[in-house]
C-alpha cells in the first residue's frame, strides 16, 4: 500500500550534495513527490525536505539509504499530521473585465492574494498547506493560467512531539 | 612541500607499499613525488587492473590504493572501483583532474569523475584545496575501511598537486559528524537470538563475504563447532569454513549445492551473517522468512529487511557480535539436524556427465586443490571457471577469492597480481576462462615487468561458456555472438611474454602438469581444454 512520507534531511551544505540525494532517489527508484532545499540557521548545514510515497519497505528504505550517505547528518520523518507543513506557490494568470471579480473572490476565500498585476495578467501568492496550495490551483482552472512556480513541501515536526 | 608530496606522505603514514596506476598528465605531479618514496608504483597494463590488483591486495592483507590520470583514465577506473563496490572492498582511488580553473569548460581529458562514479563510490572527493590534503587522506582511508567498507575516490586538480603546502599536519583521528558506524551488536537483540537458538530444532549459518571482510571467520569457526550448527555459504563467503569442514554445507543459491538449499528451506532458525540476500544466493527471498526465523547479521542497517524482513535484527561488527555470543552458554539440540543434512548431503550430490577427451572441472580442481599449499590464495574469474571453482575448490586456511557481486569479467588475473605482491610467500593461482582472459592478458606483461610469480590456469572451450550455456537452455541453442574462434594460441602467446605454458588436453598426466604447474618459480601459465558443451548448471 501506498504512503506518503516527509523527510526532513539535515546535509552538509557542500556543492554536489544535492546531486548526491537526487541521485540516490533516482538510483534506487524512489518516488520523490516534492523537494525543498535551504540553508538553516548554522551556514554550513542545509535542510531538504523531501515528500515521497511508497510501500512501508520503501519508506524504511529511503530512510536507510538517506542515513548511509556521509553528508548526511540527520533525517528525520514524519507524516503529515505529525507536522507542521507549507508550500508556497506563485500563479500567473489572465484576467479580464469579465473575470477579474471571480478571481479575487476565489483567492479571497483561499487567503490568497495579488502580489502584482499588470493590464492582462495578475499573480497570485498562497503560502498554505500542499492541499490548500492544490485546491486553489485546481479553482484557478476556471481561469487561463499562463505561469505557476510551486516551492514544494516544507515542514517542521509539530512543537508539541519534540 | 607541493600537494602531491603530501599526498605521497598521506600514503606512507598509512603503511601503504604499493600504488597501482597508469600515469597522464593530469596525475604527473603525483607520480614525480612518487619517486622520492619508498612506495612501490606498478604500471597496470590498463586502468580497470590497477583497481582490481588494488582490490586483490586489499582482500589479502593490504592496503589497495590506485592511482590514475584525468578523463579517460579516470572513467576506464569506474568498472573497477564498481566491482570494489558491489563486494564492499576498501579502495582508495586516487584521479588526476584538469586544473581547477578549467574544470566545467570540457577541456582536454577532462570528465567529471566525481560524478560519474558516485553510486560506486563509498565517498568521493574533489580537492579544492592542497591545505584540505591530509585531512582528506586521512578521512578516505577512515572511511573506506571502517563499517561498510568500500572505494574511496579522491580526485585531485593539477594545481592543486603543485601547489605549496604551509604546514603538513596529518591529524591523528577522523572528525566526522555524519559517519559512525555501528561497531557492538546490540546487546538485547544479541539475547535474543540466544534464546532463539535454544528453542531451535534446525539451526543454521548463512555466512557472506562481510564474514571475511568483518575479519570474524575465526569466531564463526568458533561459534559453529561449539554448538554444532551447520553453516552455508554465499559465493562471497567461501573461505569461511574449509570446505572439507564436515559442519560445511557448500555455497547457496542458483548455481549452490542442492543439497545447500534444502538446508536453508528447511531451517527453523536462520542466521545471515554479512550477506546481502542477493538474487543470486537466494532466489525467492521471502522463503527464507517463511516458517522460520531470520536472524539478520551486518554491519550495515540499510542491508536489513532490503531483500528479506528479518525476525531478529542486528547490526554491527560479526567479530563483536559473535565474542559476544560465543561467551554465553546455550544448549543447543541433538544431532538429529545435523544427521538429515549430512543424508541429504550423500543423497543430493549432483552426478556430472563424464566428458571424455577434455579436461574434466570437477576432477581436475579436486585435484589441483588437493595439491595446493593450504594457505594459497585461490582467484576465481567471472563465468563457467567461476561455478566449477566454486563448487570443486578445496578452500583450506588459504582464501578464495572472486567478483561475486558485479560479476567483472577480467578480474582474476590484475586480483592475482594484487595478492601476490601482498603475499609473496603464499600460492596465487588465478583461474579464468578464455573470454575473461582476454580482457585483462595485457597485463601479463605487468606480471614481467614486476616480477610477479602468479599461476594462471585458463579453461579453455572456446565459448562465452556461461551465456552458451544460457542460450543453450533458453533459446534451443541458438548461439548468439559467444563463439571466441580468432583467439590467440597461448603457448605462442605465453612465449611472446617468455612465459611457460602448459596445455592440458584431457585428464592423461593431469597430475604431472599440476606438479609443474604449482612447482614453477616464475609466472606460469596452463591451458585446460574443457568441453565446449559442458555444463555449470546441476543435473539433479
Amino acid at each position: 500500500m501506498s504512503m506518503k512520507k516527509i523527510y526532513s534531511v539535515l546535509v552538509e551544505n557542500r556543492s554536489g550534495v544535492l546531486s548526491k540525494v537526487a541521485g540516490l532517489f533516482a538510483r534506487r527508484c524512489f518516488n520523490i513527490d516534492s523537494l525543498a532545499v535551504g540553508e538553516t540557521d548554522s551556514r554550513d548545514v542545509s535542510c531538504m525536505t523531501i515528500v515521497s510515497s511508497g510501500d512501508a519497505r520503501t519508506l524504511e528504505q529511503i530512510e536507510k539509504q538517506l542515513n548511509k550517505k556521509l553528508d548526511v547528518i540527520k533525517v528525520k520523518t514524519f507524516t503529515q499530521d505529525k507536522s507542521v507543513s507549507r508550500e508556497m506557490m506563485l500563479v500567473k494568470v489572465k484576467y479580464n473585465k469579465n473575470n477579474r471579480k471571480e478571481i479575487m473572490e476565489i483567492c479571497d476565500i483561499q487567503k490568497a492574494t495579488i502580489v502584482d498585476m499588470s493590464k492582462t495578467v495578475l499573480t497570485i501568492l498562497i503560502c498554505d498547506e500542499p492541499e490548500k496550495v492544490q485546491l486553489l490551483l485546481e479553482s484557478l482552472k476556471v481561469t487561463s493560467i499562463v505561469e505557476v512556480a510551486r516551492t514544494g513541501t516544507l515542514a517542521l515536526s509539530k512543537c508539541a512531539d519534540s | 612541500m607541493i600537494g602531491a608530496d603530501a599526498m605521497i606522505k598521506c600514503l606512507e603514514l598509512e603503511g601503504v607499499t604499493t600504488v597501482y596506476g597508469y600515469p597522464g598528465v593530469a596525475i604527473c605531479p603525483f607520480y614525480n613525488s612518487l619517486l622520492e618514496s619508498n612506495i612501490r608504483s606498478i604500471l597496470v597494463r590498463t586502468e580497470q587492473s590497477a583497481a582490481h590488483a588494488a582490490s586483490g591486495m586489499a582482500r589479502t592483507g593490504g592496503i589497495g590504493v590506485c592511482a590514475v590520470t584525468s578523463g579517460p583514465g579516470a572513467t576506464n577506473l569506474i568498472t573497477g572501483i564498481a566491482t570494489a563496490f558491489a563486494d564492499s572492498i576498501p579502495l582508495i582511488c586516487i584521479t588526476g583532474q584538469v586544473n581547477s580553473a578549467l574544470l566545467g569548460s570540457d577541456v582536454f581529458q577532462e570528465a567529471d569523475i566525481t560524478g560519474a562514479a558516485e553510486s560506486f563510490v563509498k565517498y568521493s572527493y574533489l580537492v579544492k584545496n592542497a591545505d584540505d590534503i591530509p585531512r582528506i587522506f586521512k578521512e578516505a582511508v577512515h572511511i573506506a575501511t571502517t563499517g561498510r567498507k568500500g572505494p574511496v575516490l579522491i580526485d585531485v586538480p593539477m594545481d592543486v598537486q603543485n601547489a605549496q603546502i604551509k604546514n603538513f599536519n596529518y591529524p591523528d583521528s577522523v572528525q566526522l559528524r555524519t559517519y559512525k558506524p555501528t561497531v557492538n551488536g546490540n546487546a538485547l537483540q544479541i539475547k535474543k537470538v540466544l534464546k532463539a537458538l535454544e528453542k531451535a530444532q534446525k539451526p543454521l549459518m548463512c555466512v557472506g563475504g562481510g564474514v571475511l571482510l568483518g575479519g570474524a571467520k575465526k569466531q564463526i569457526k568458533e561459534f559453529a563447532h561449539k554448538h554444532n550448527i551447520p553453516v552455508v555459504s554465499t559465493m562471497m563467503g567461501i573461505g569461511v569454513m574449509e570446505t572439507e569442514d564436515p559442519l560445511y554445507f557448500g555455497m547457496v543459491g542458483n548455481n549452490g549445492k542442492p543439497y545447500a538449499n534444502k538446508a536453508m528451506n528447511e531451517s527453523d532458525l536462520l542466521i545471515m551473517v554479512g550477506a546481502r540476500v542477493a538474487d543470486r544466493a537466494v532466489n525467492q527471498p521471502d522463503l527464507i522468512t517463511k516458517n522460520k526465523v531470520l536472524v539478520h547479521i551486518d554491519v550495515d542497517p540499510a542491508e536489513i529487511g532490503k531483500n528479506a524482513g528479518p525476525t531478529i535484527p542486528i547490526v554491527g561488527e560479526a567479530a563483536n557480535i559473535f565474542d559476544e555470543m560465543l561467551a554465553a552458554e546455550v544448549t543447543v539440540s541433538d544431532d538429529a539436524w545435523l544427521n538429515s543434512l549430512s543424508y541429504y548431503r550423500e543423497q543430493l550430490t549432483p552426478k556430472r556427465e563424464e566428458h571424455p577427451g577434455f579436461v574434466d572441472p570437477e576432477i581436475f580442481l579436486n585435484m589441483l586443490s588437493d595439491k595446493m599449499d593450504s594457505d594459497s590464495i585461490y582467484i576465481a574469474d567471472v563465468g563457467q571457471n567461476q561455478i566449477w571453482s566454486c563448487a570443486y575448490v578445496k578452500v583450506k586456511e588459504g582464501s578464495f577469492l572472486t567478483s561475486g557481486g558485479m560479476g567483472t569479467m577480467g578480474y582474476s588475473i590484475p586480483a592475482g597480481i594484487g595478492a601476490k605482491l601482498q603475499n609473496p610467500d603464499k600460492q596465487v593461482i588465478a583461474v579464468c576462462g578464455d573470454g575473461s582472459f582476454q580482457m585483462s592478458m595485457c597485463e601479463l606483461a605487468t606480471m614481467r615487468q614486476h616480477g610477479v610469480n602468479l599461476k594462471i590456469i585458463v579453461m579453455k572451450n572456446n565459448y562465452l561458456g556461461m551465456v552458451r550455456e544460457y542460450q543453450h537452455f533458453t533459446y534451443k541453442d541458438n548461439y548468439s555472438v559467444v563463439n571466441l574462434d580468432g583467439s590467440p594460441d597461448l603457448s605462442k602467446l605465453a612465449s611472446a611474454y617468455d612465459m611457460e605454458c602448459i596445455v592440458l588436453k584431457d585428464m592423461n598426466k593431469a597430475e604431472e602438469a599440476i606438479d609443474r604447474f604449482l612447482s614453477a618459480n616464475e609466472p606460469i601459465l596452463m591451458e585446460c581444454c574443457v568441453d565446449p558443451m559442458d555444463i555449470v548448471r546441476y543435473q539433479v
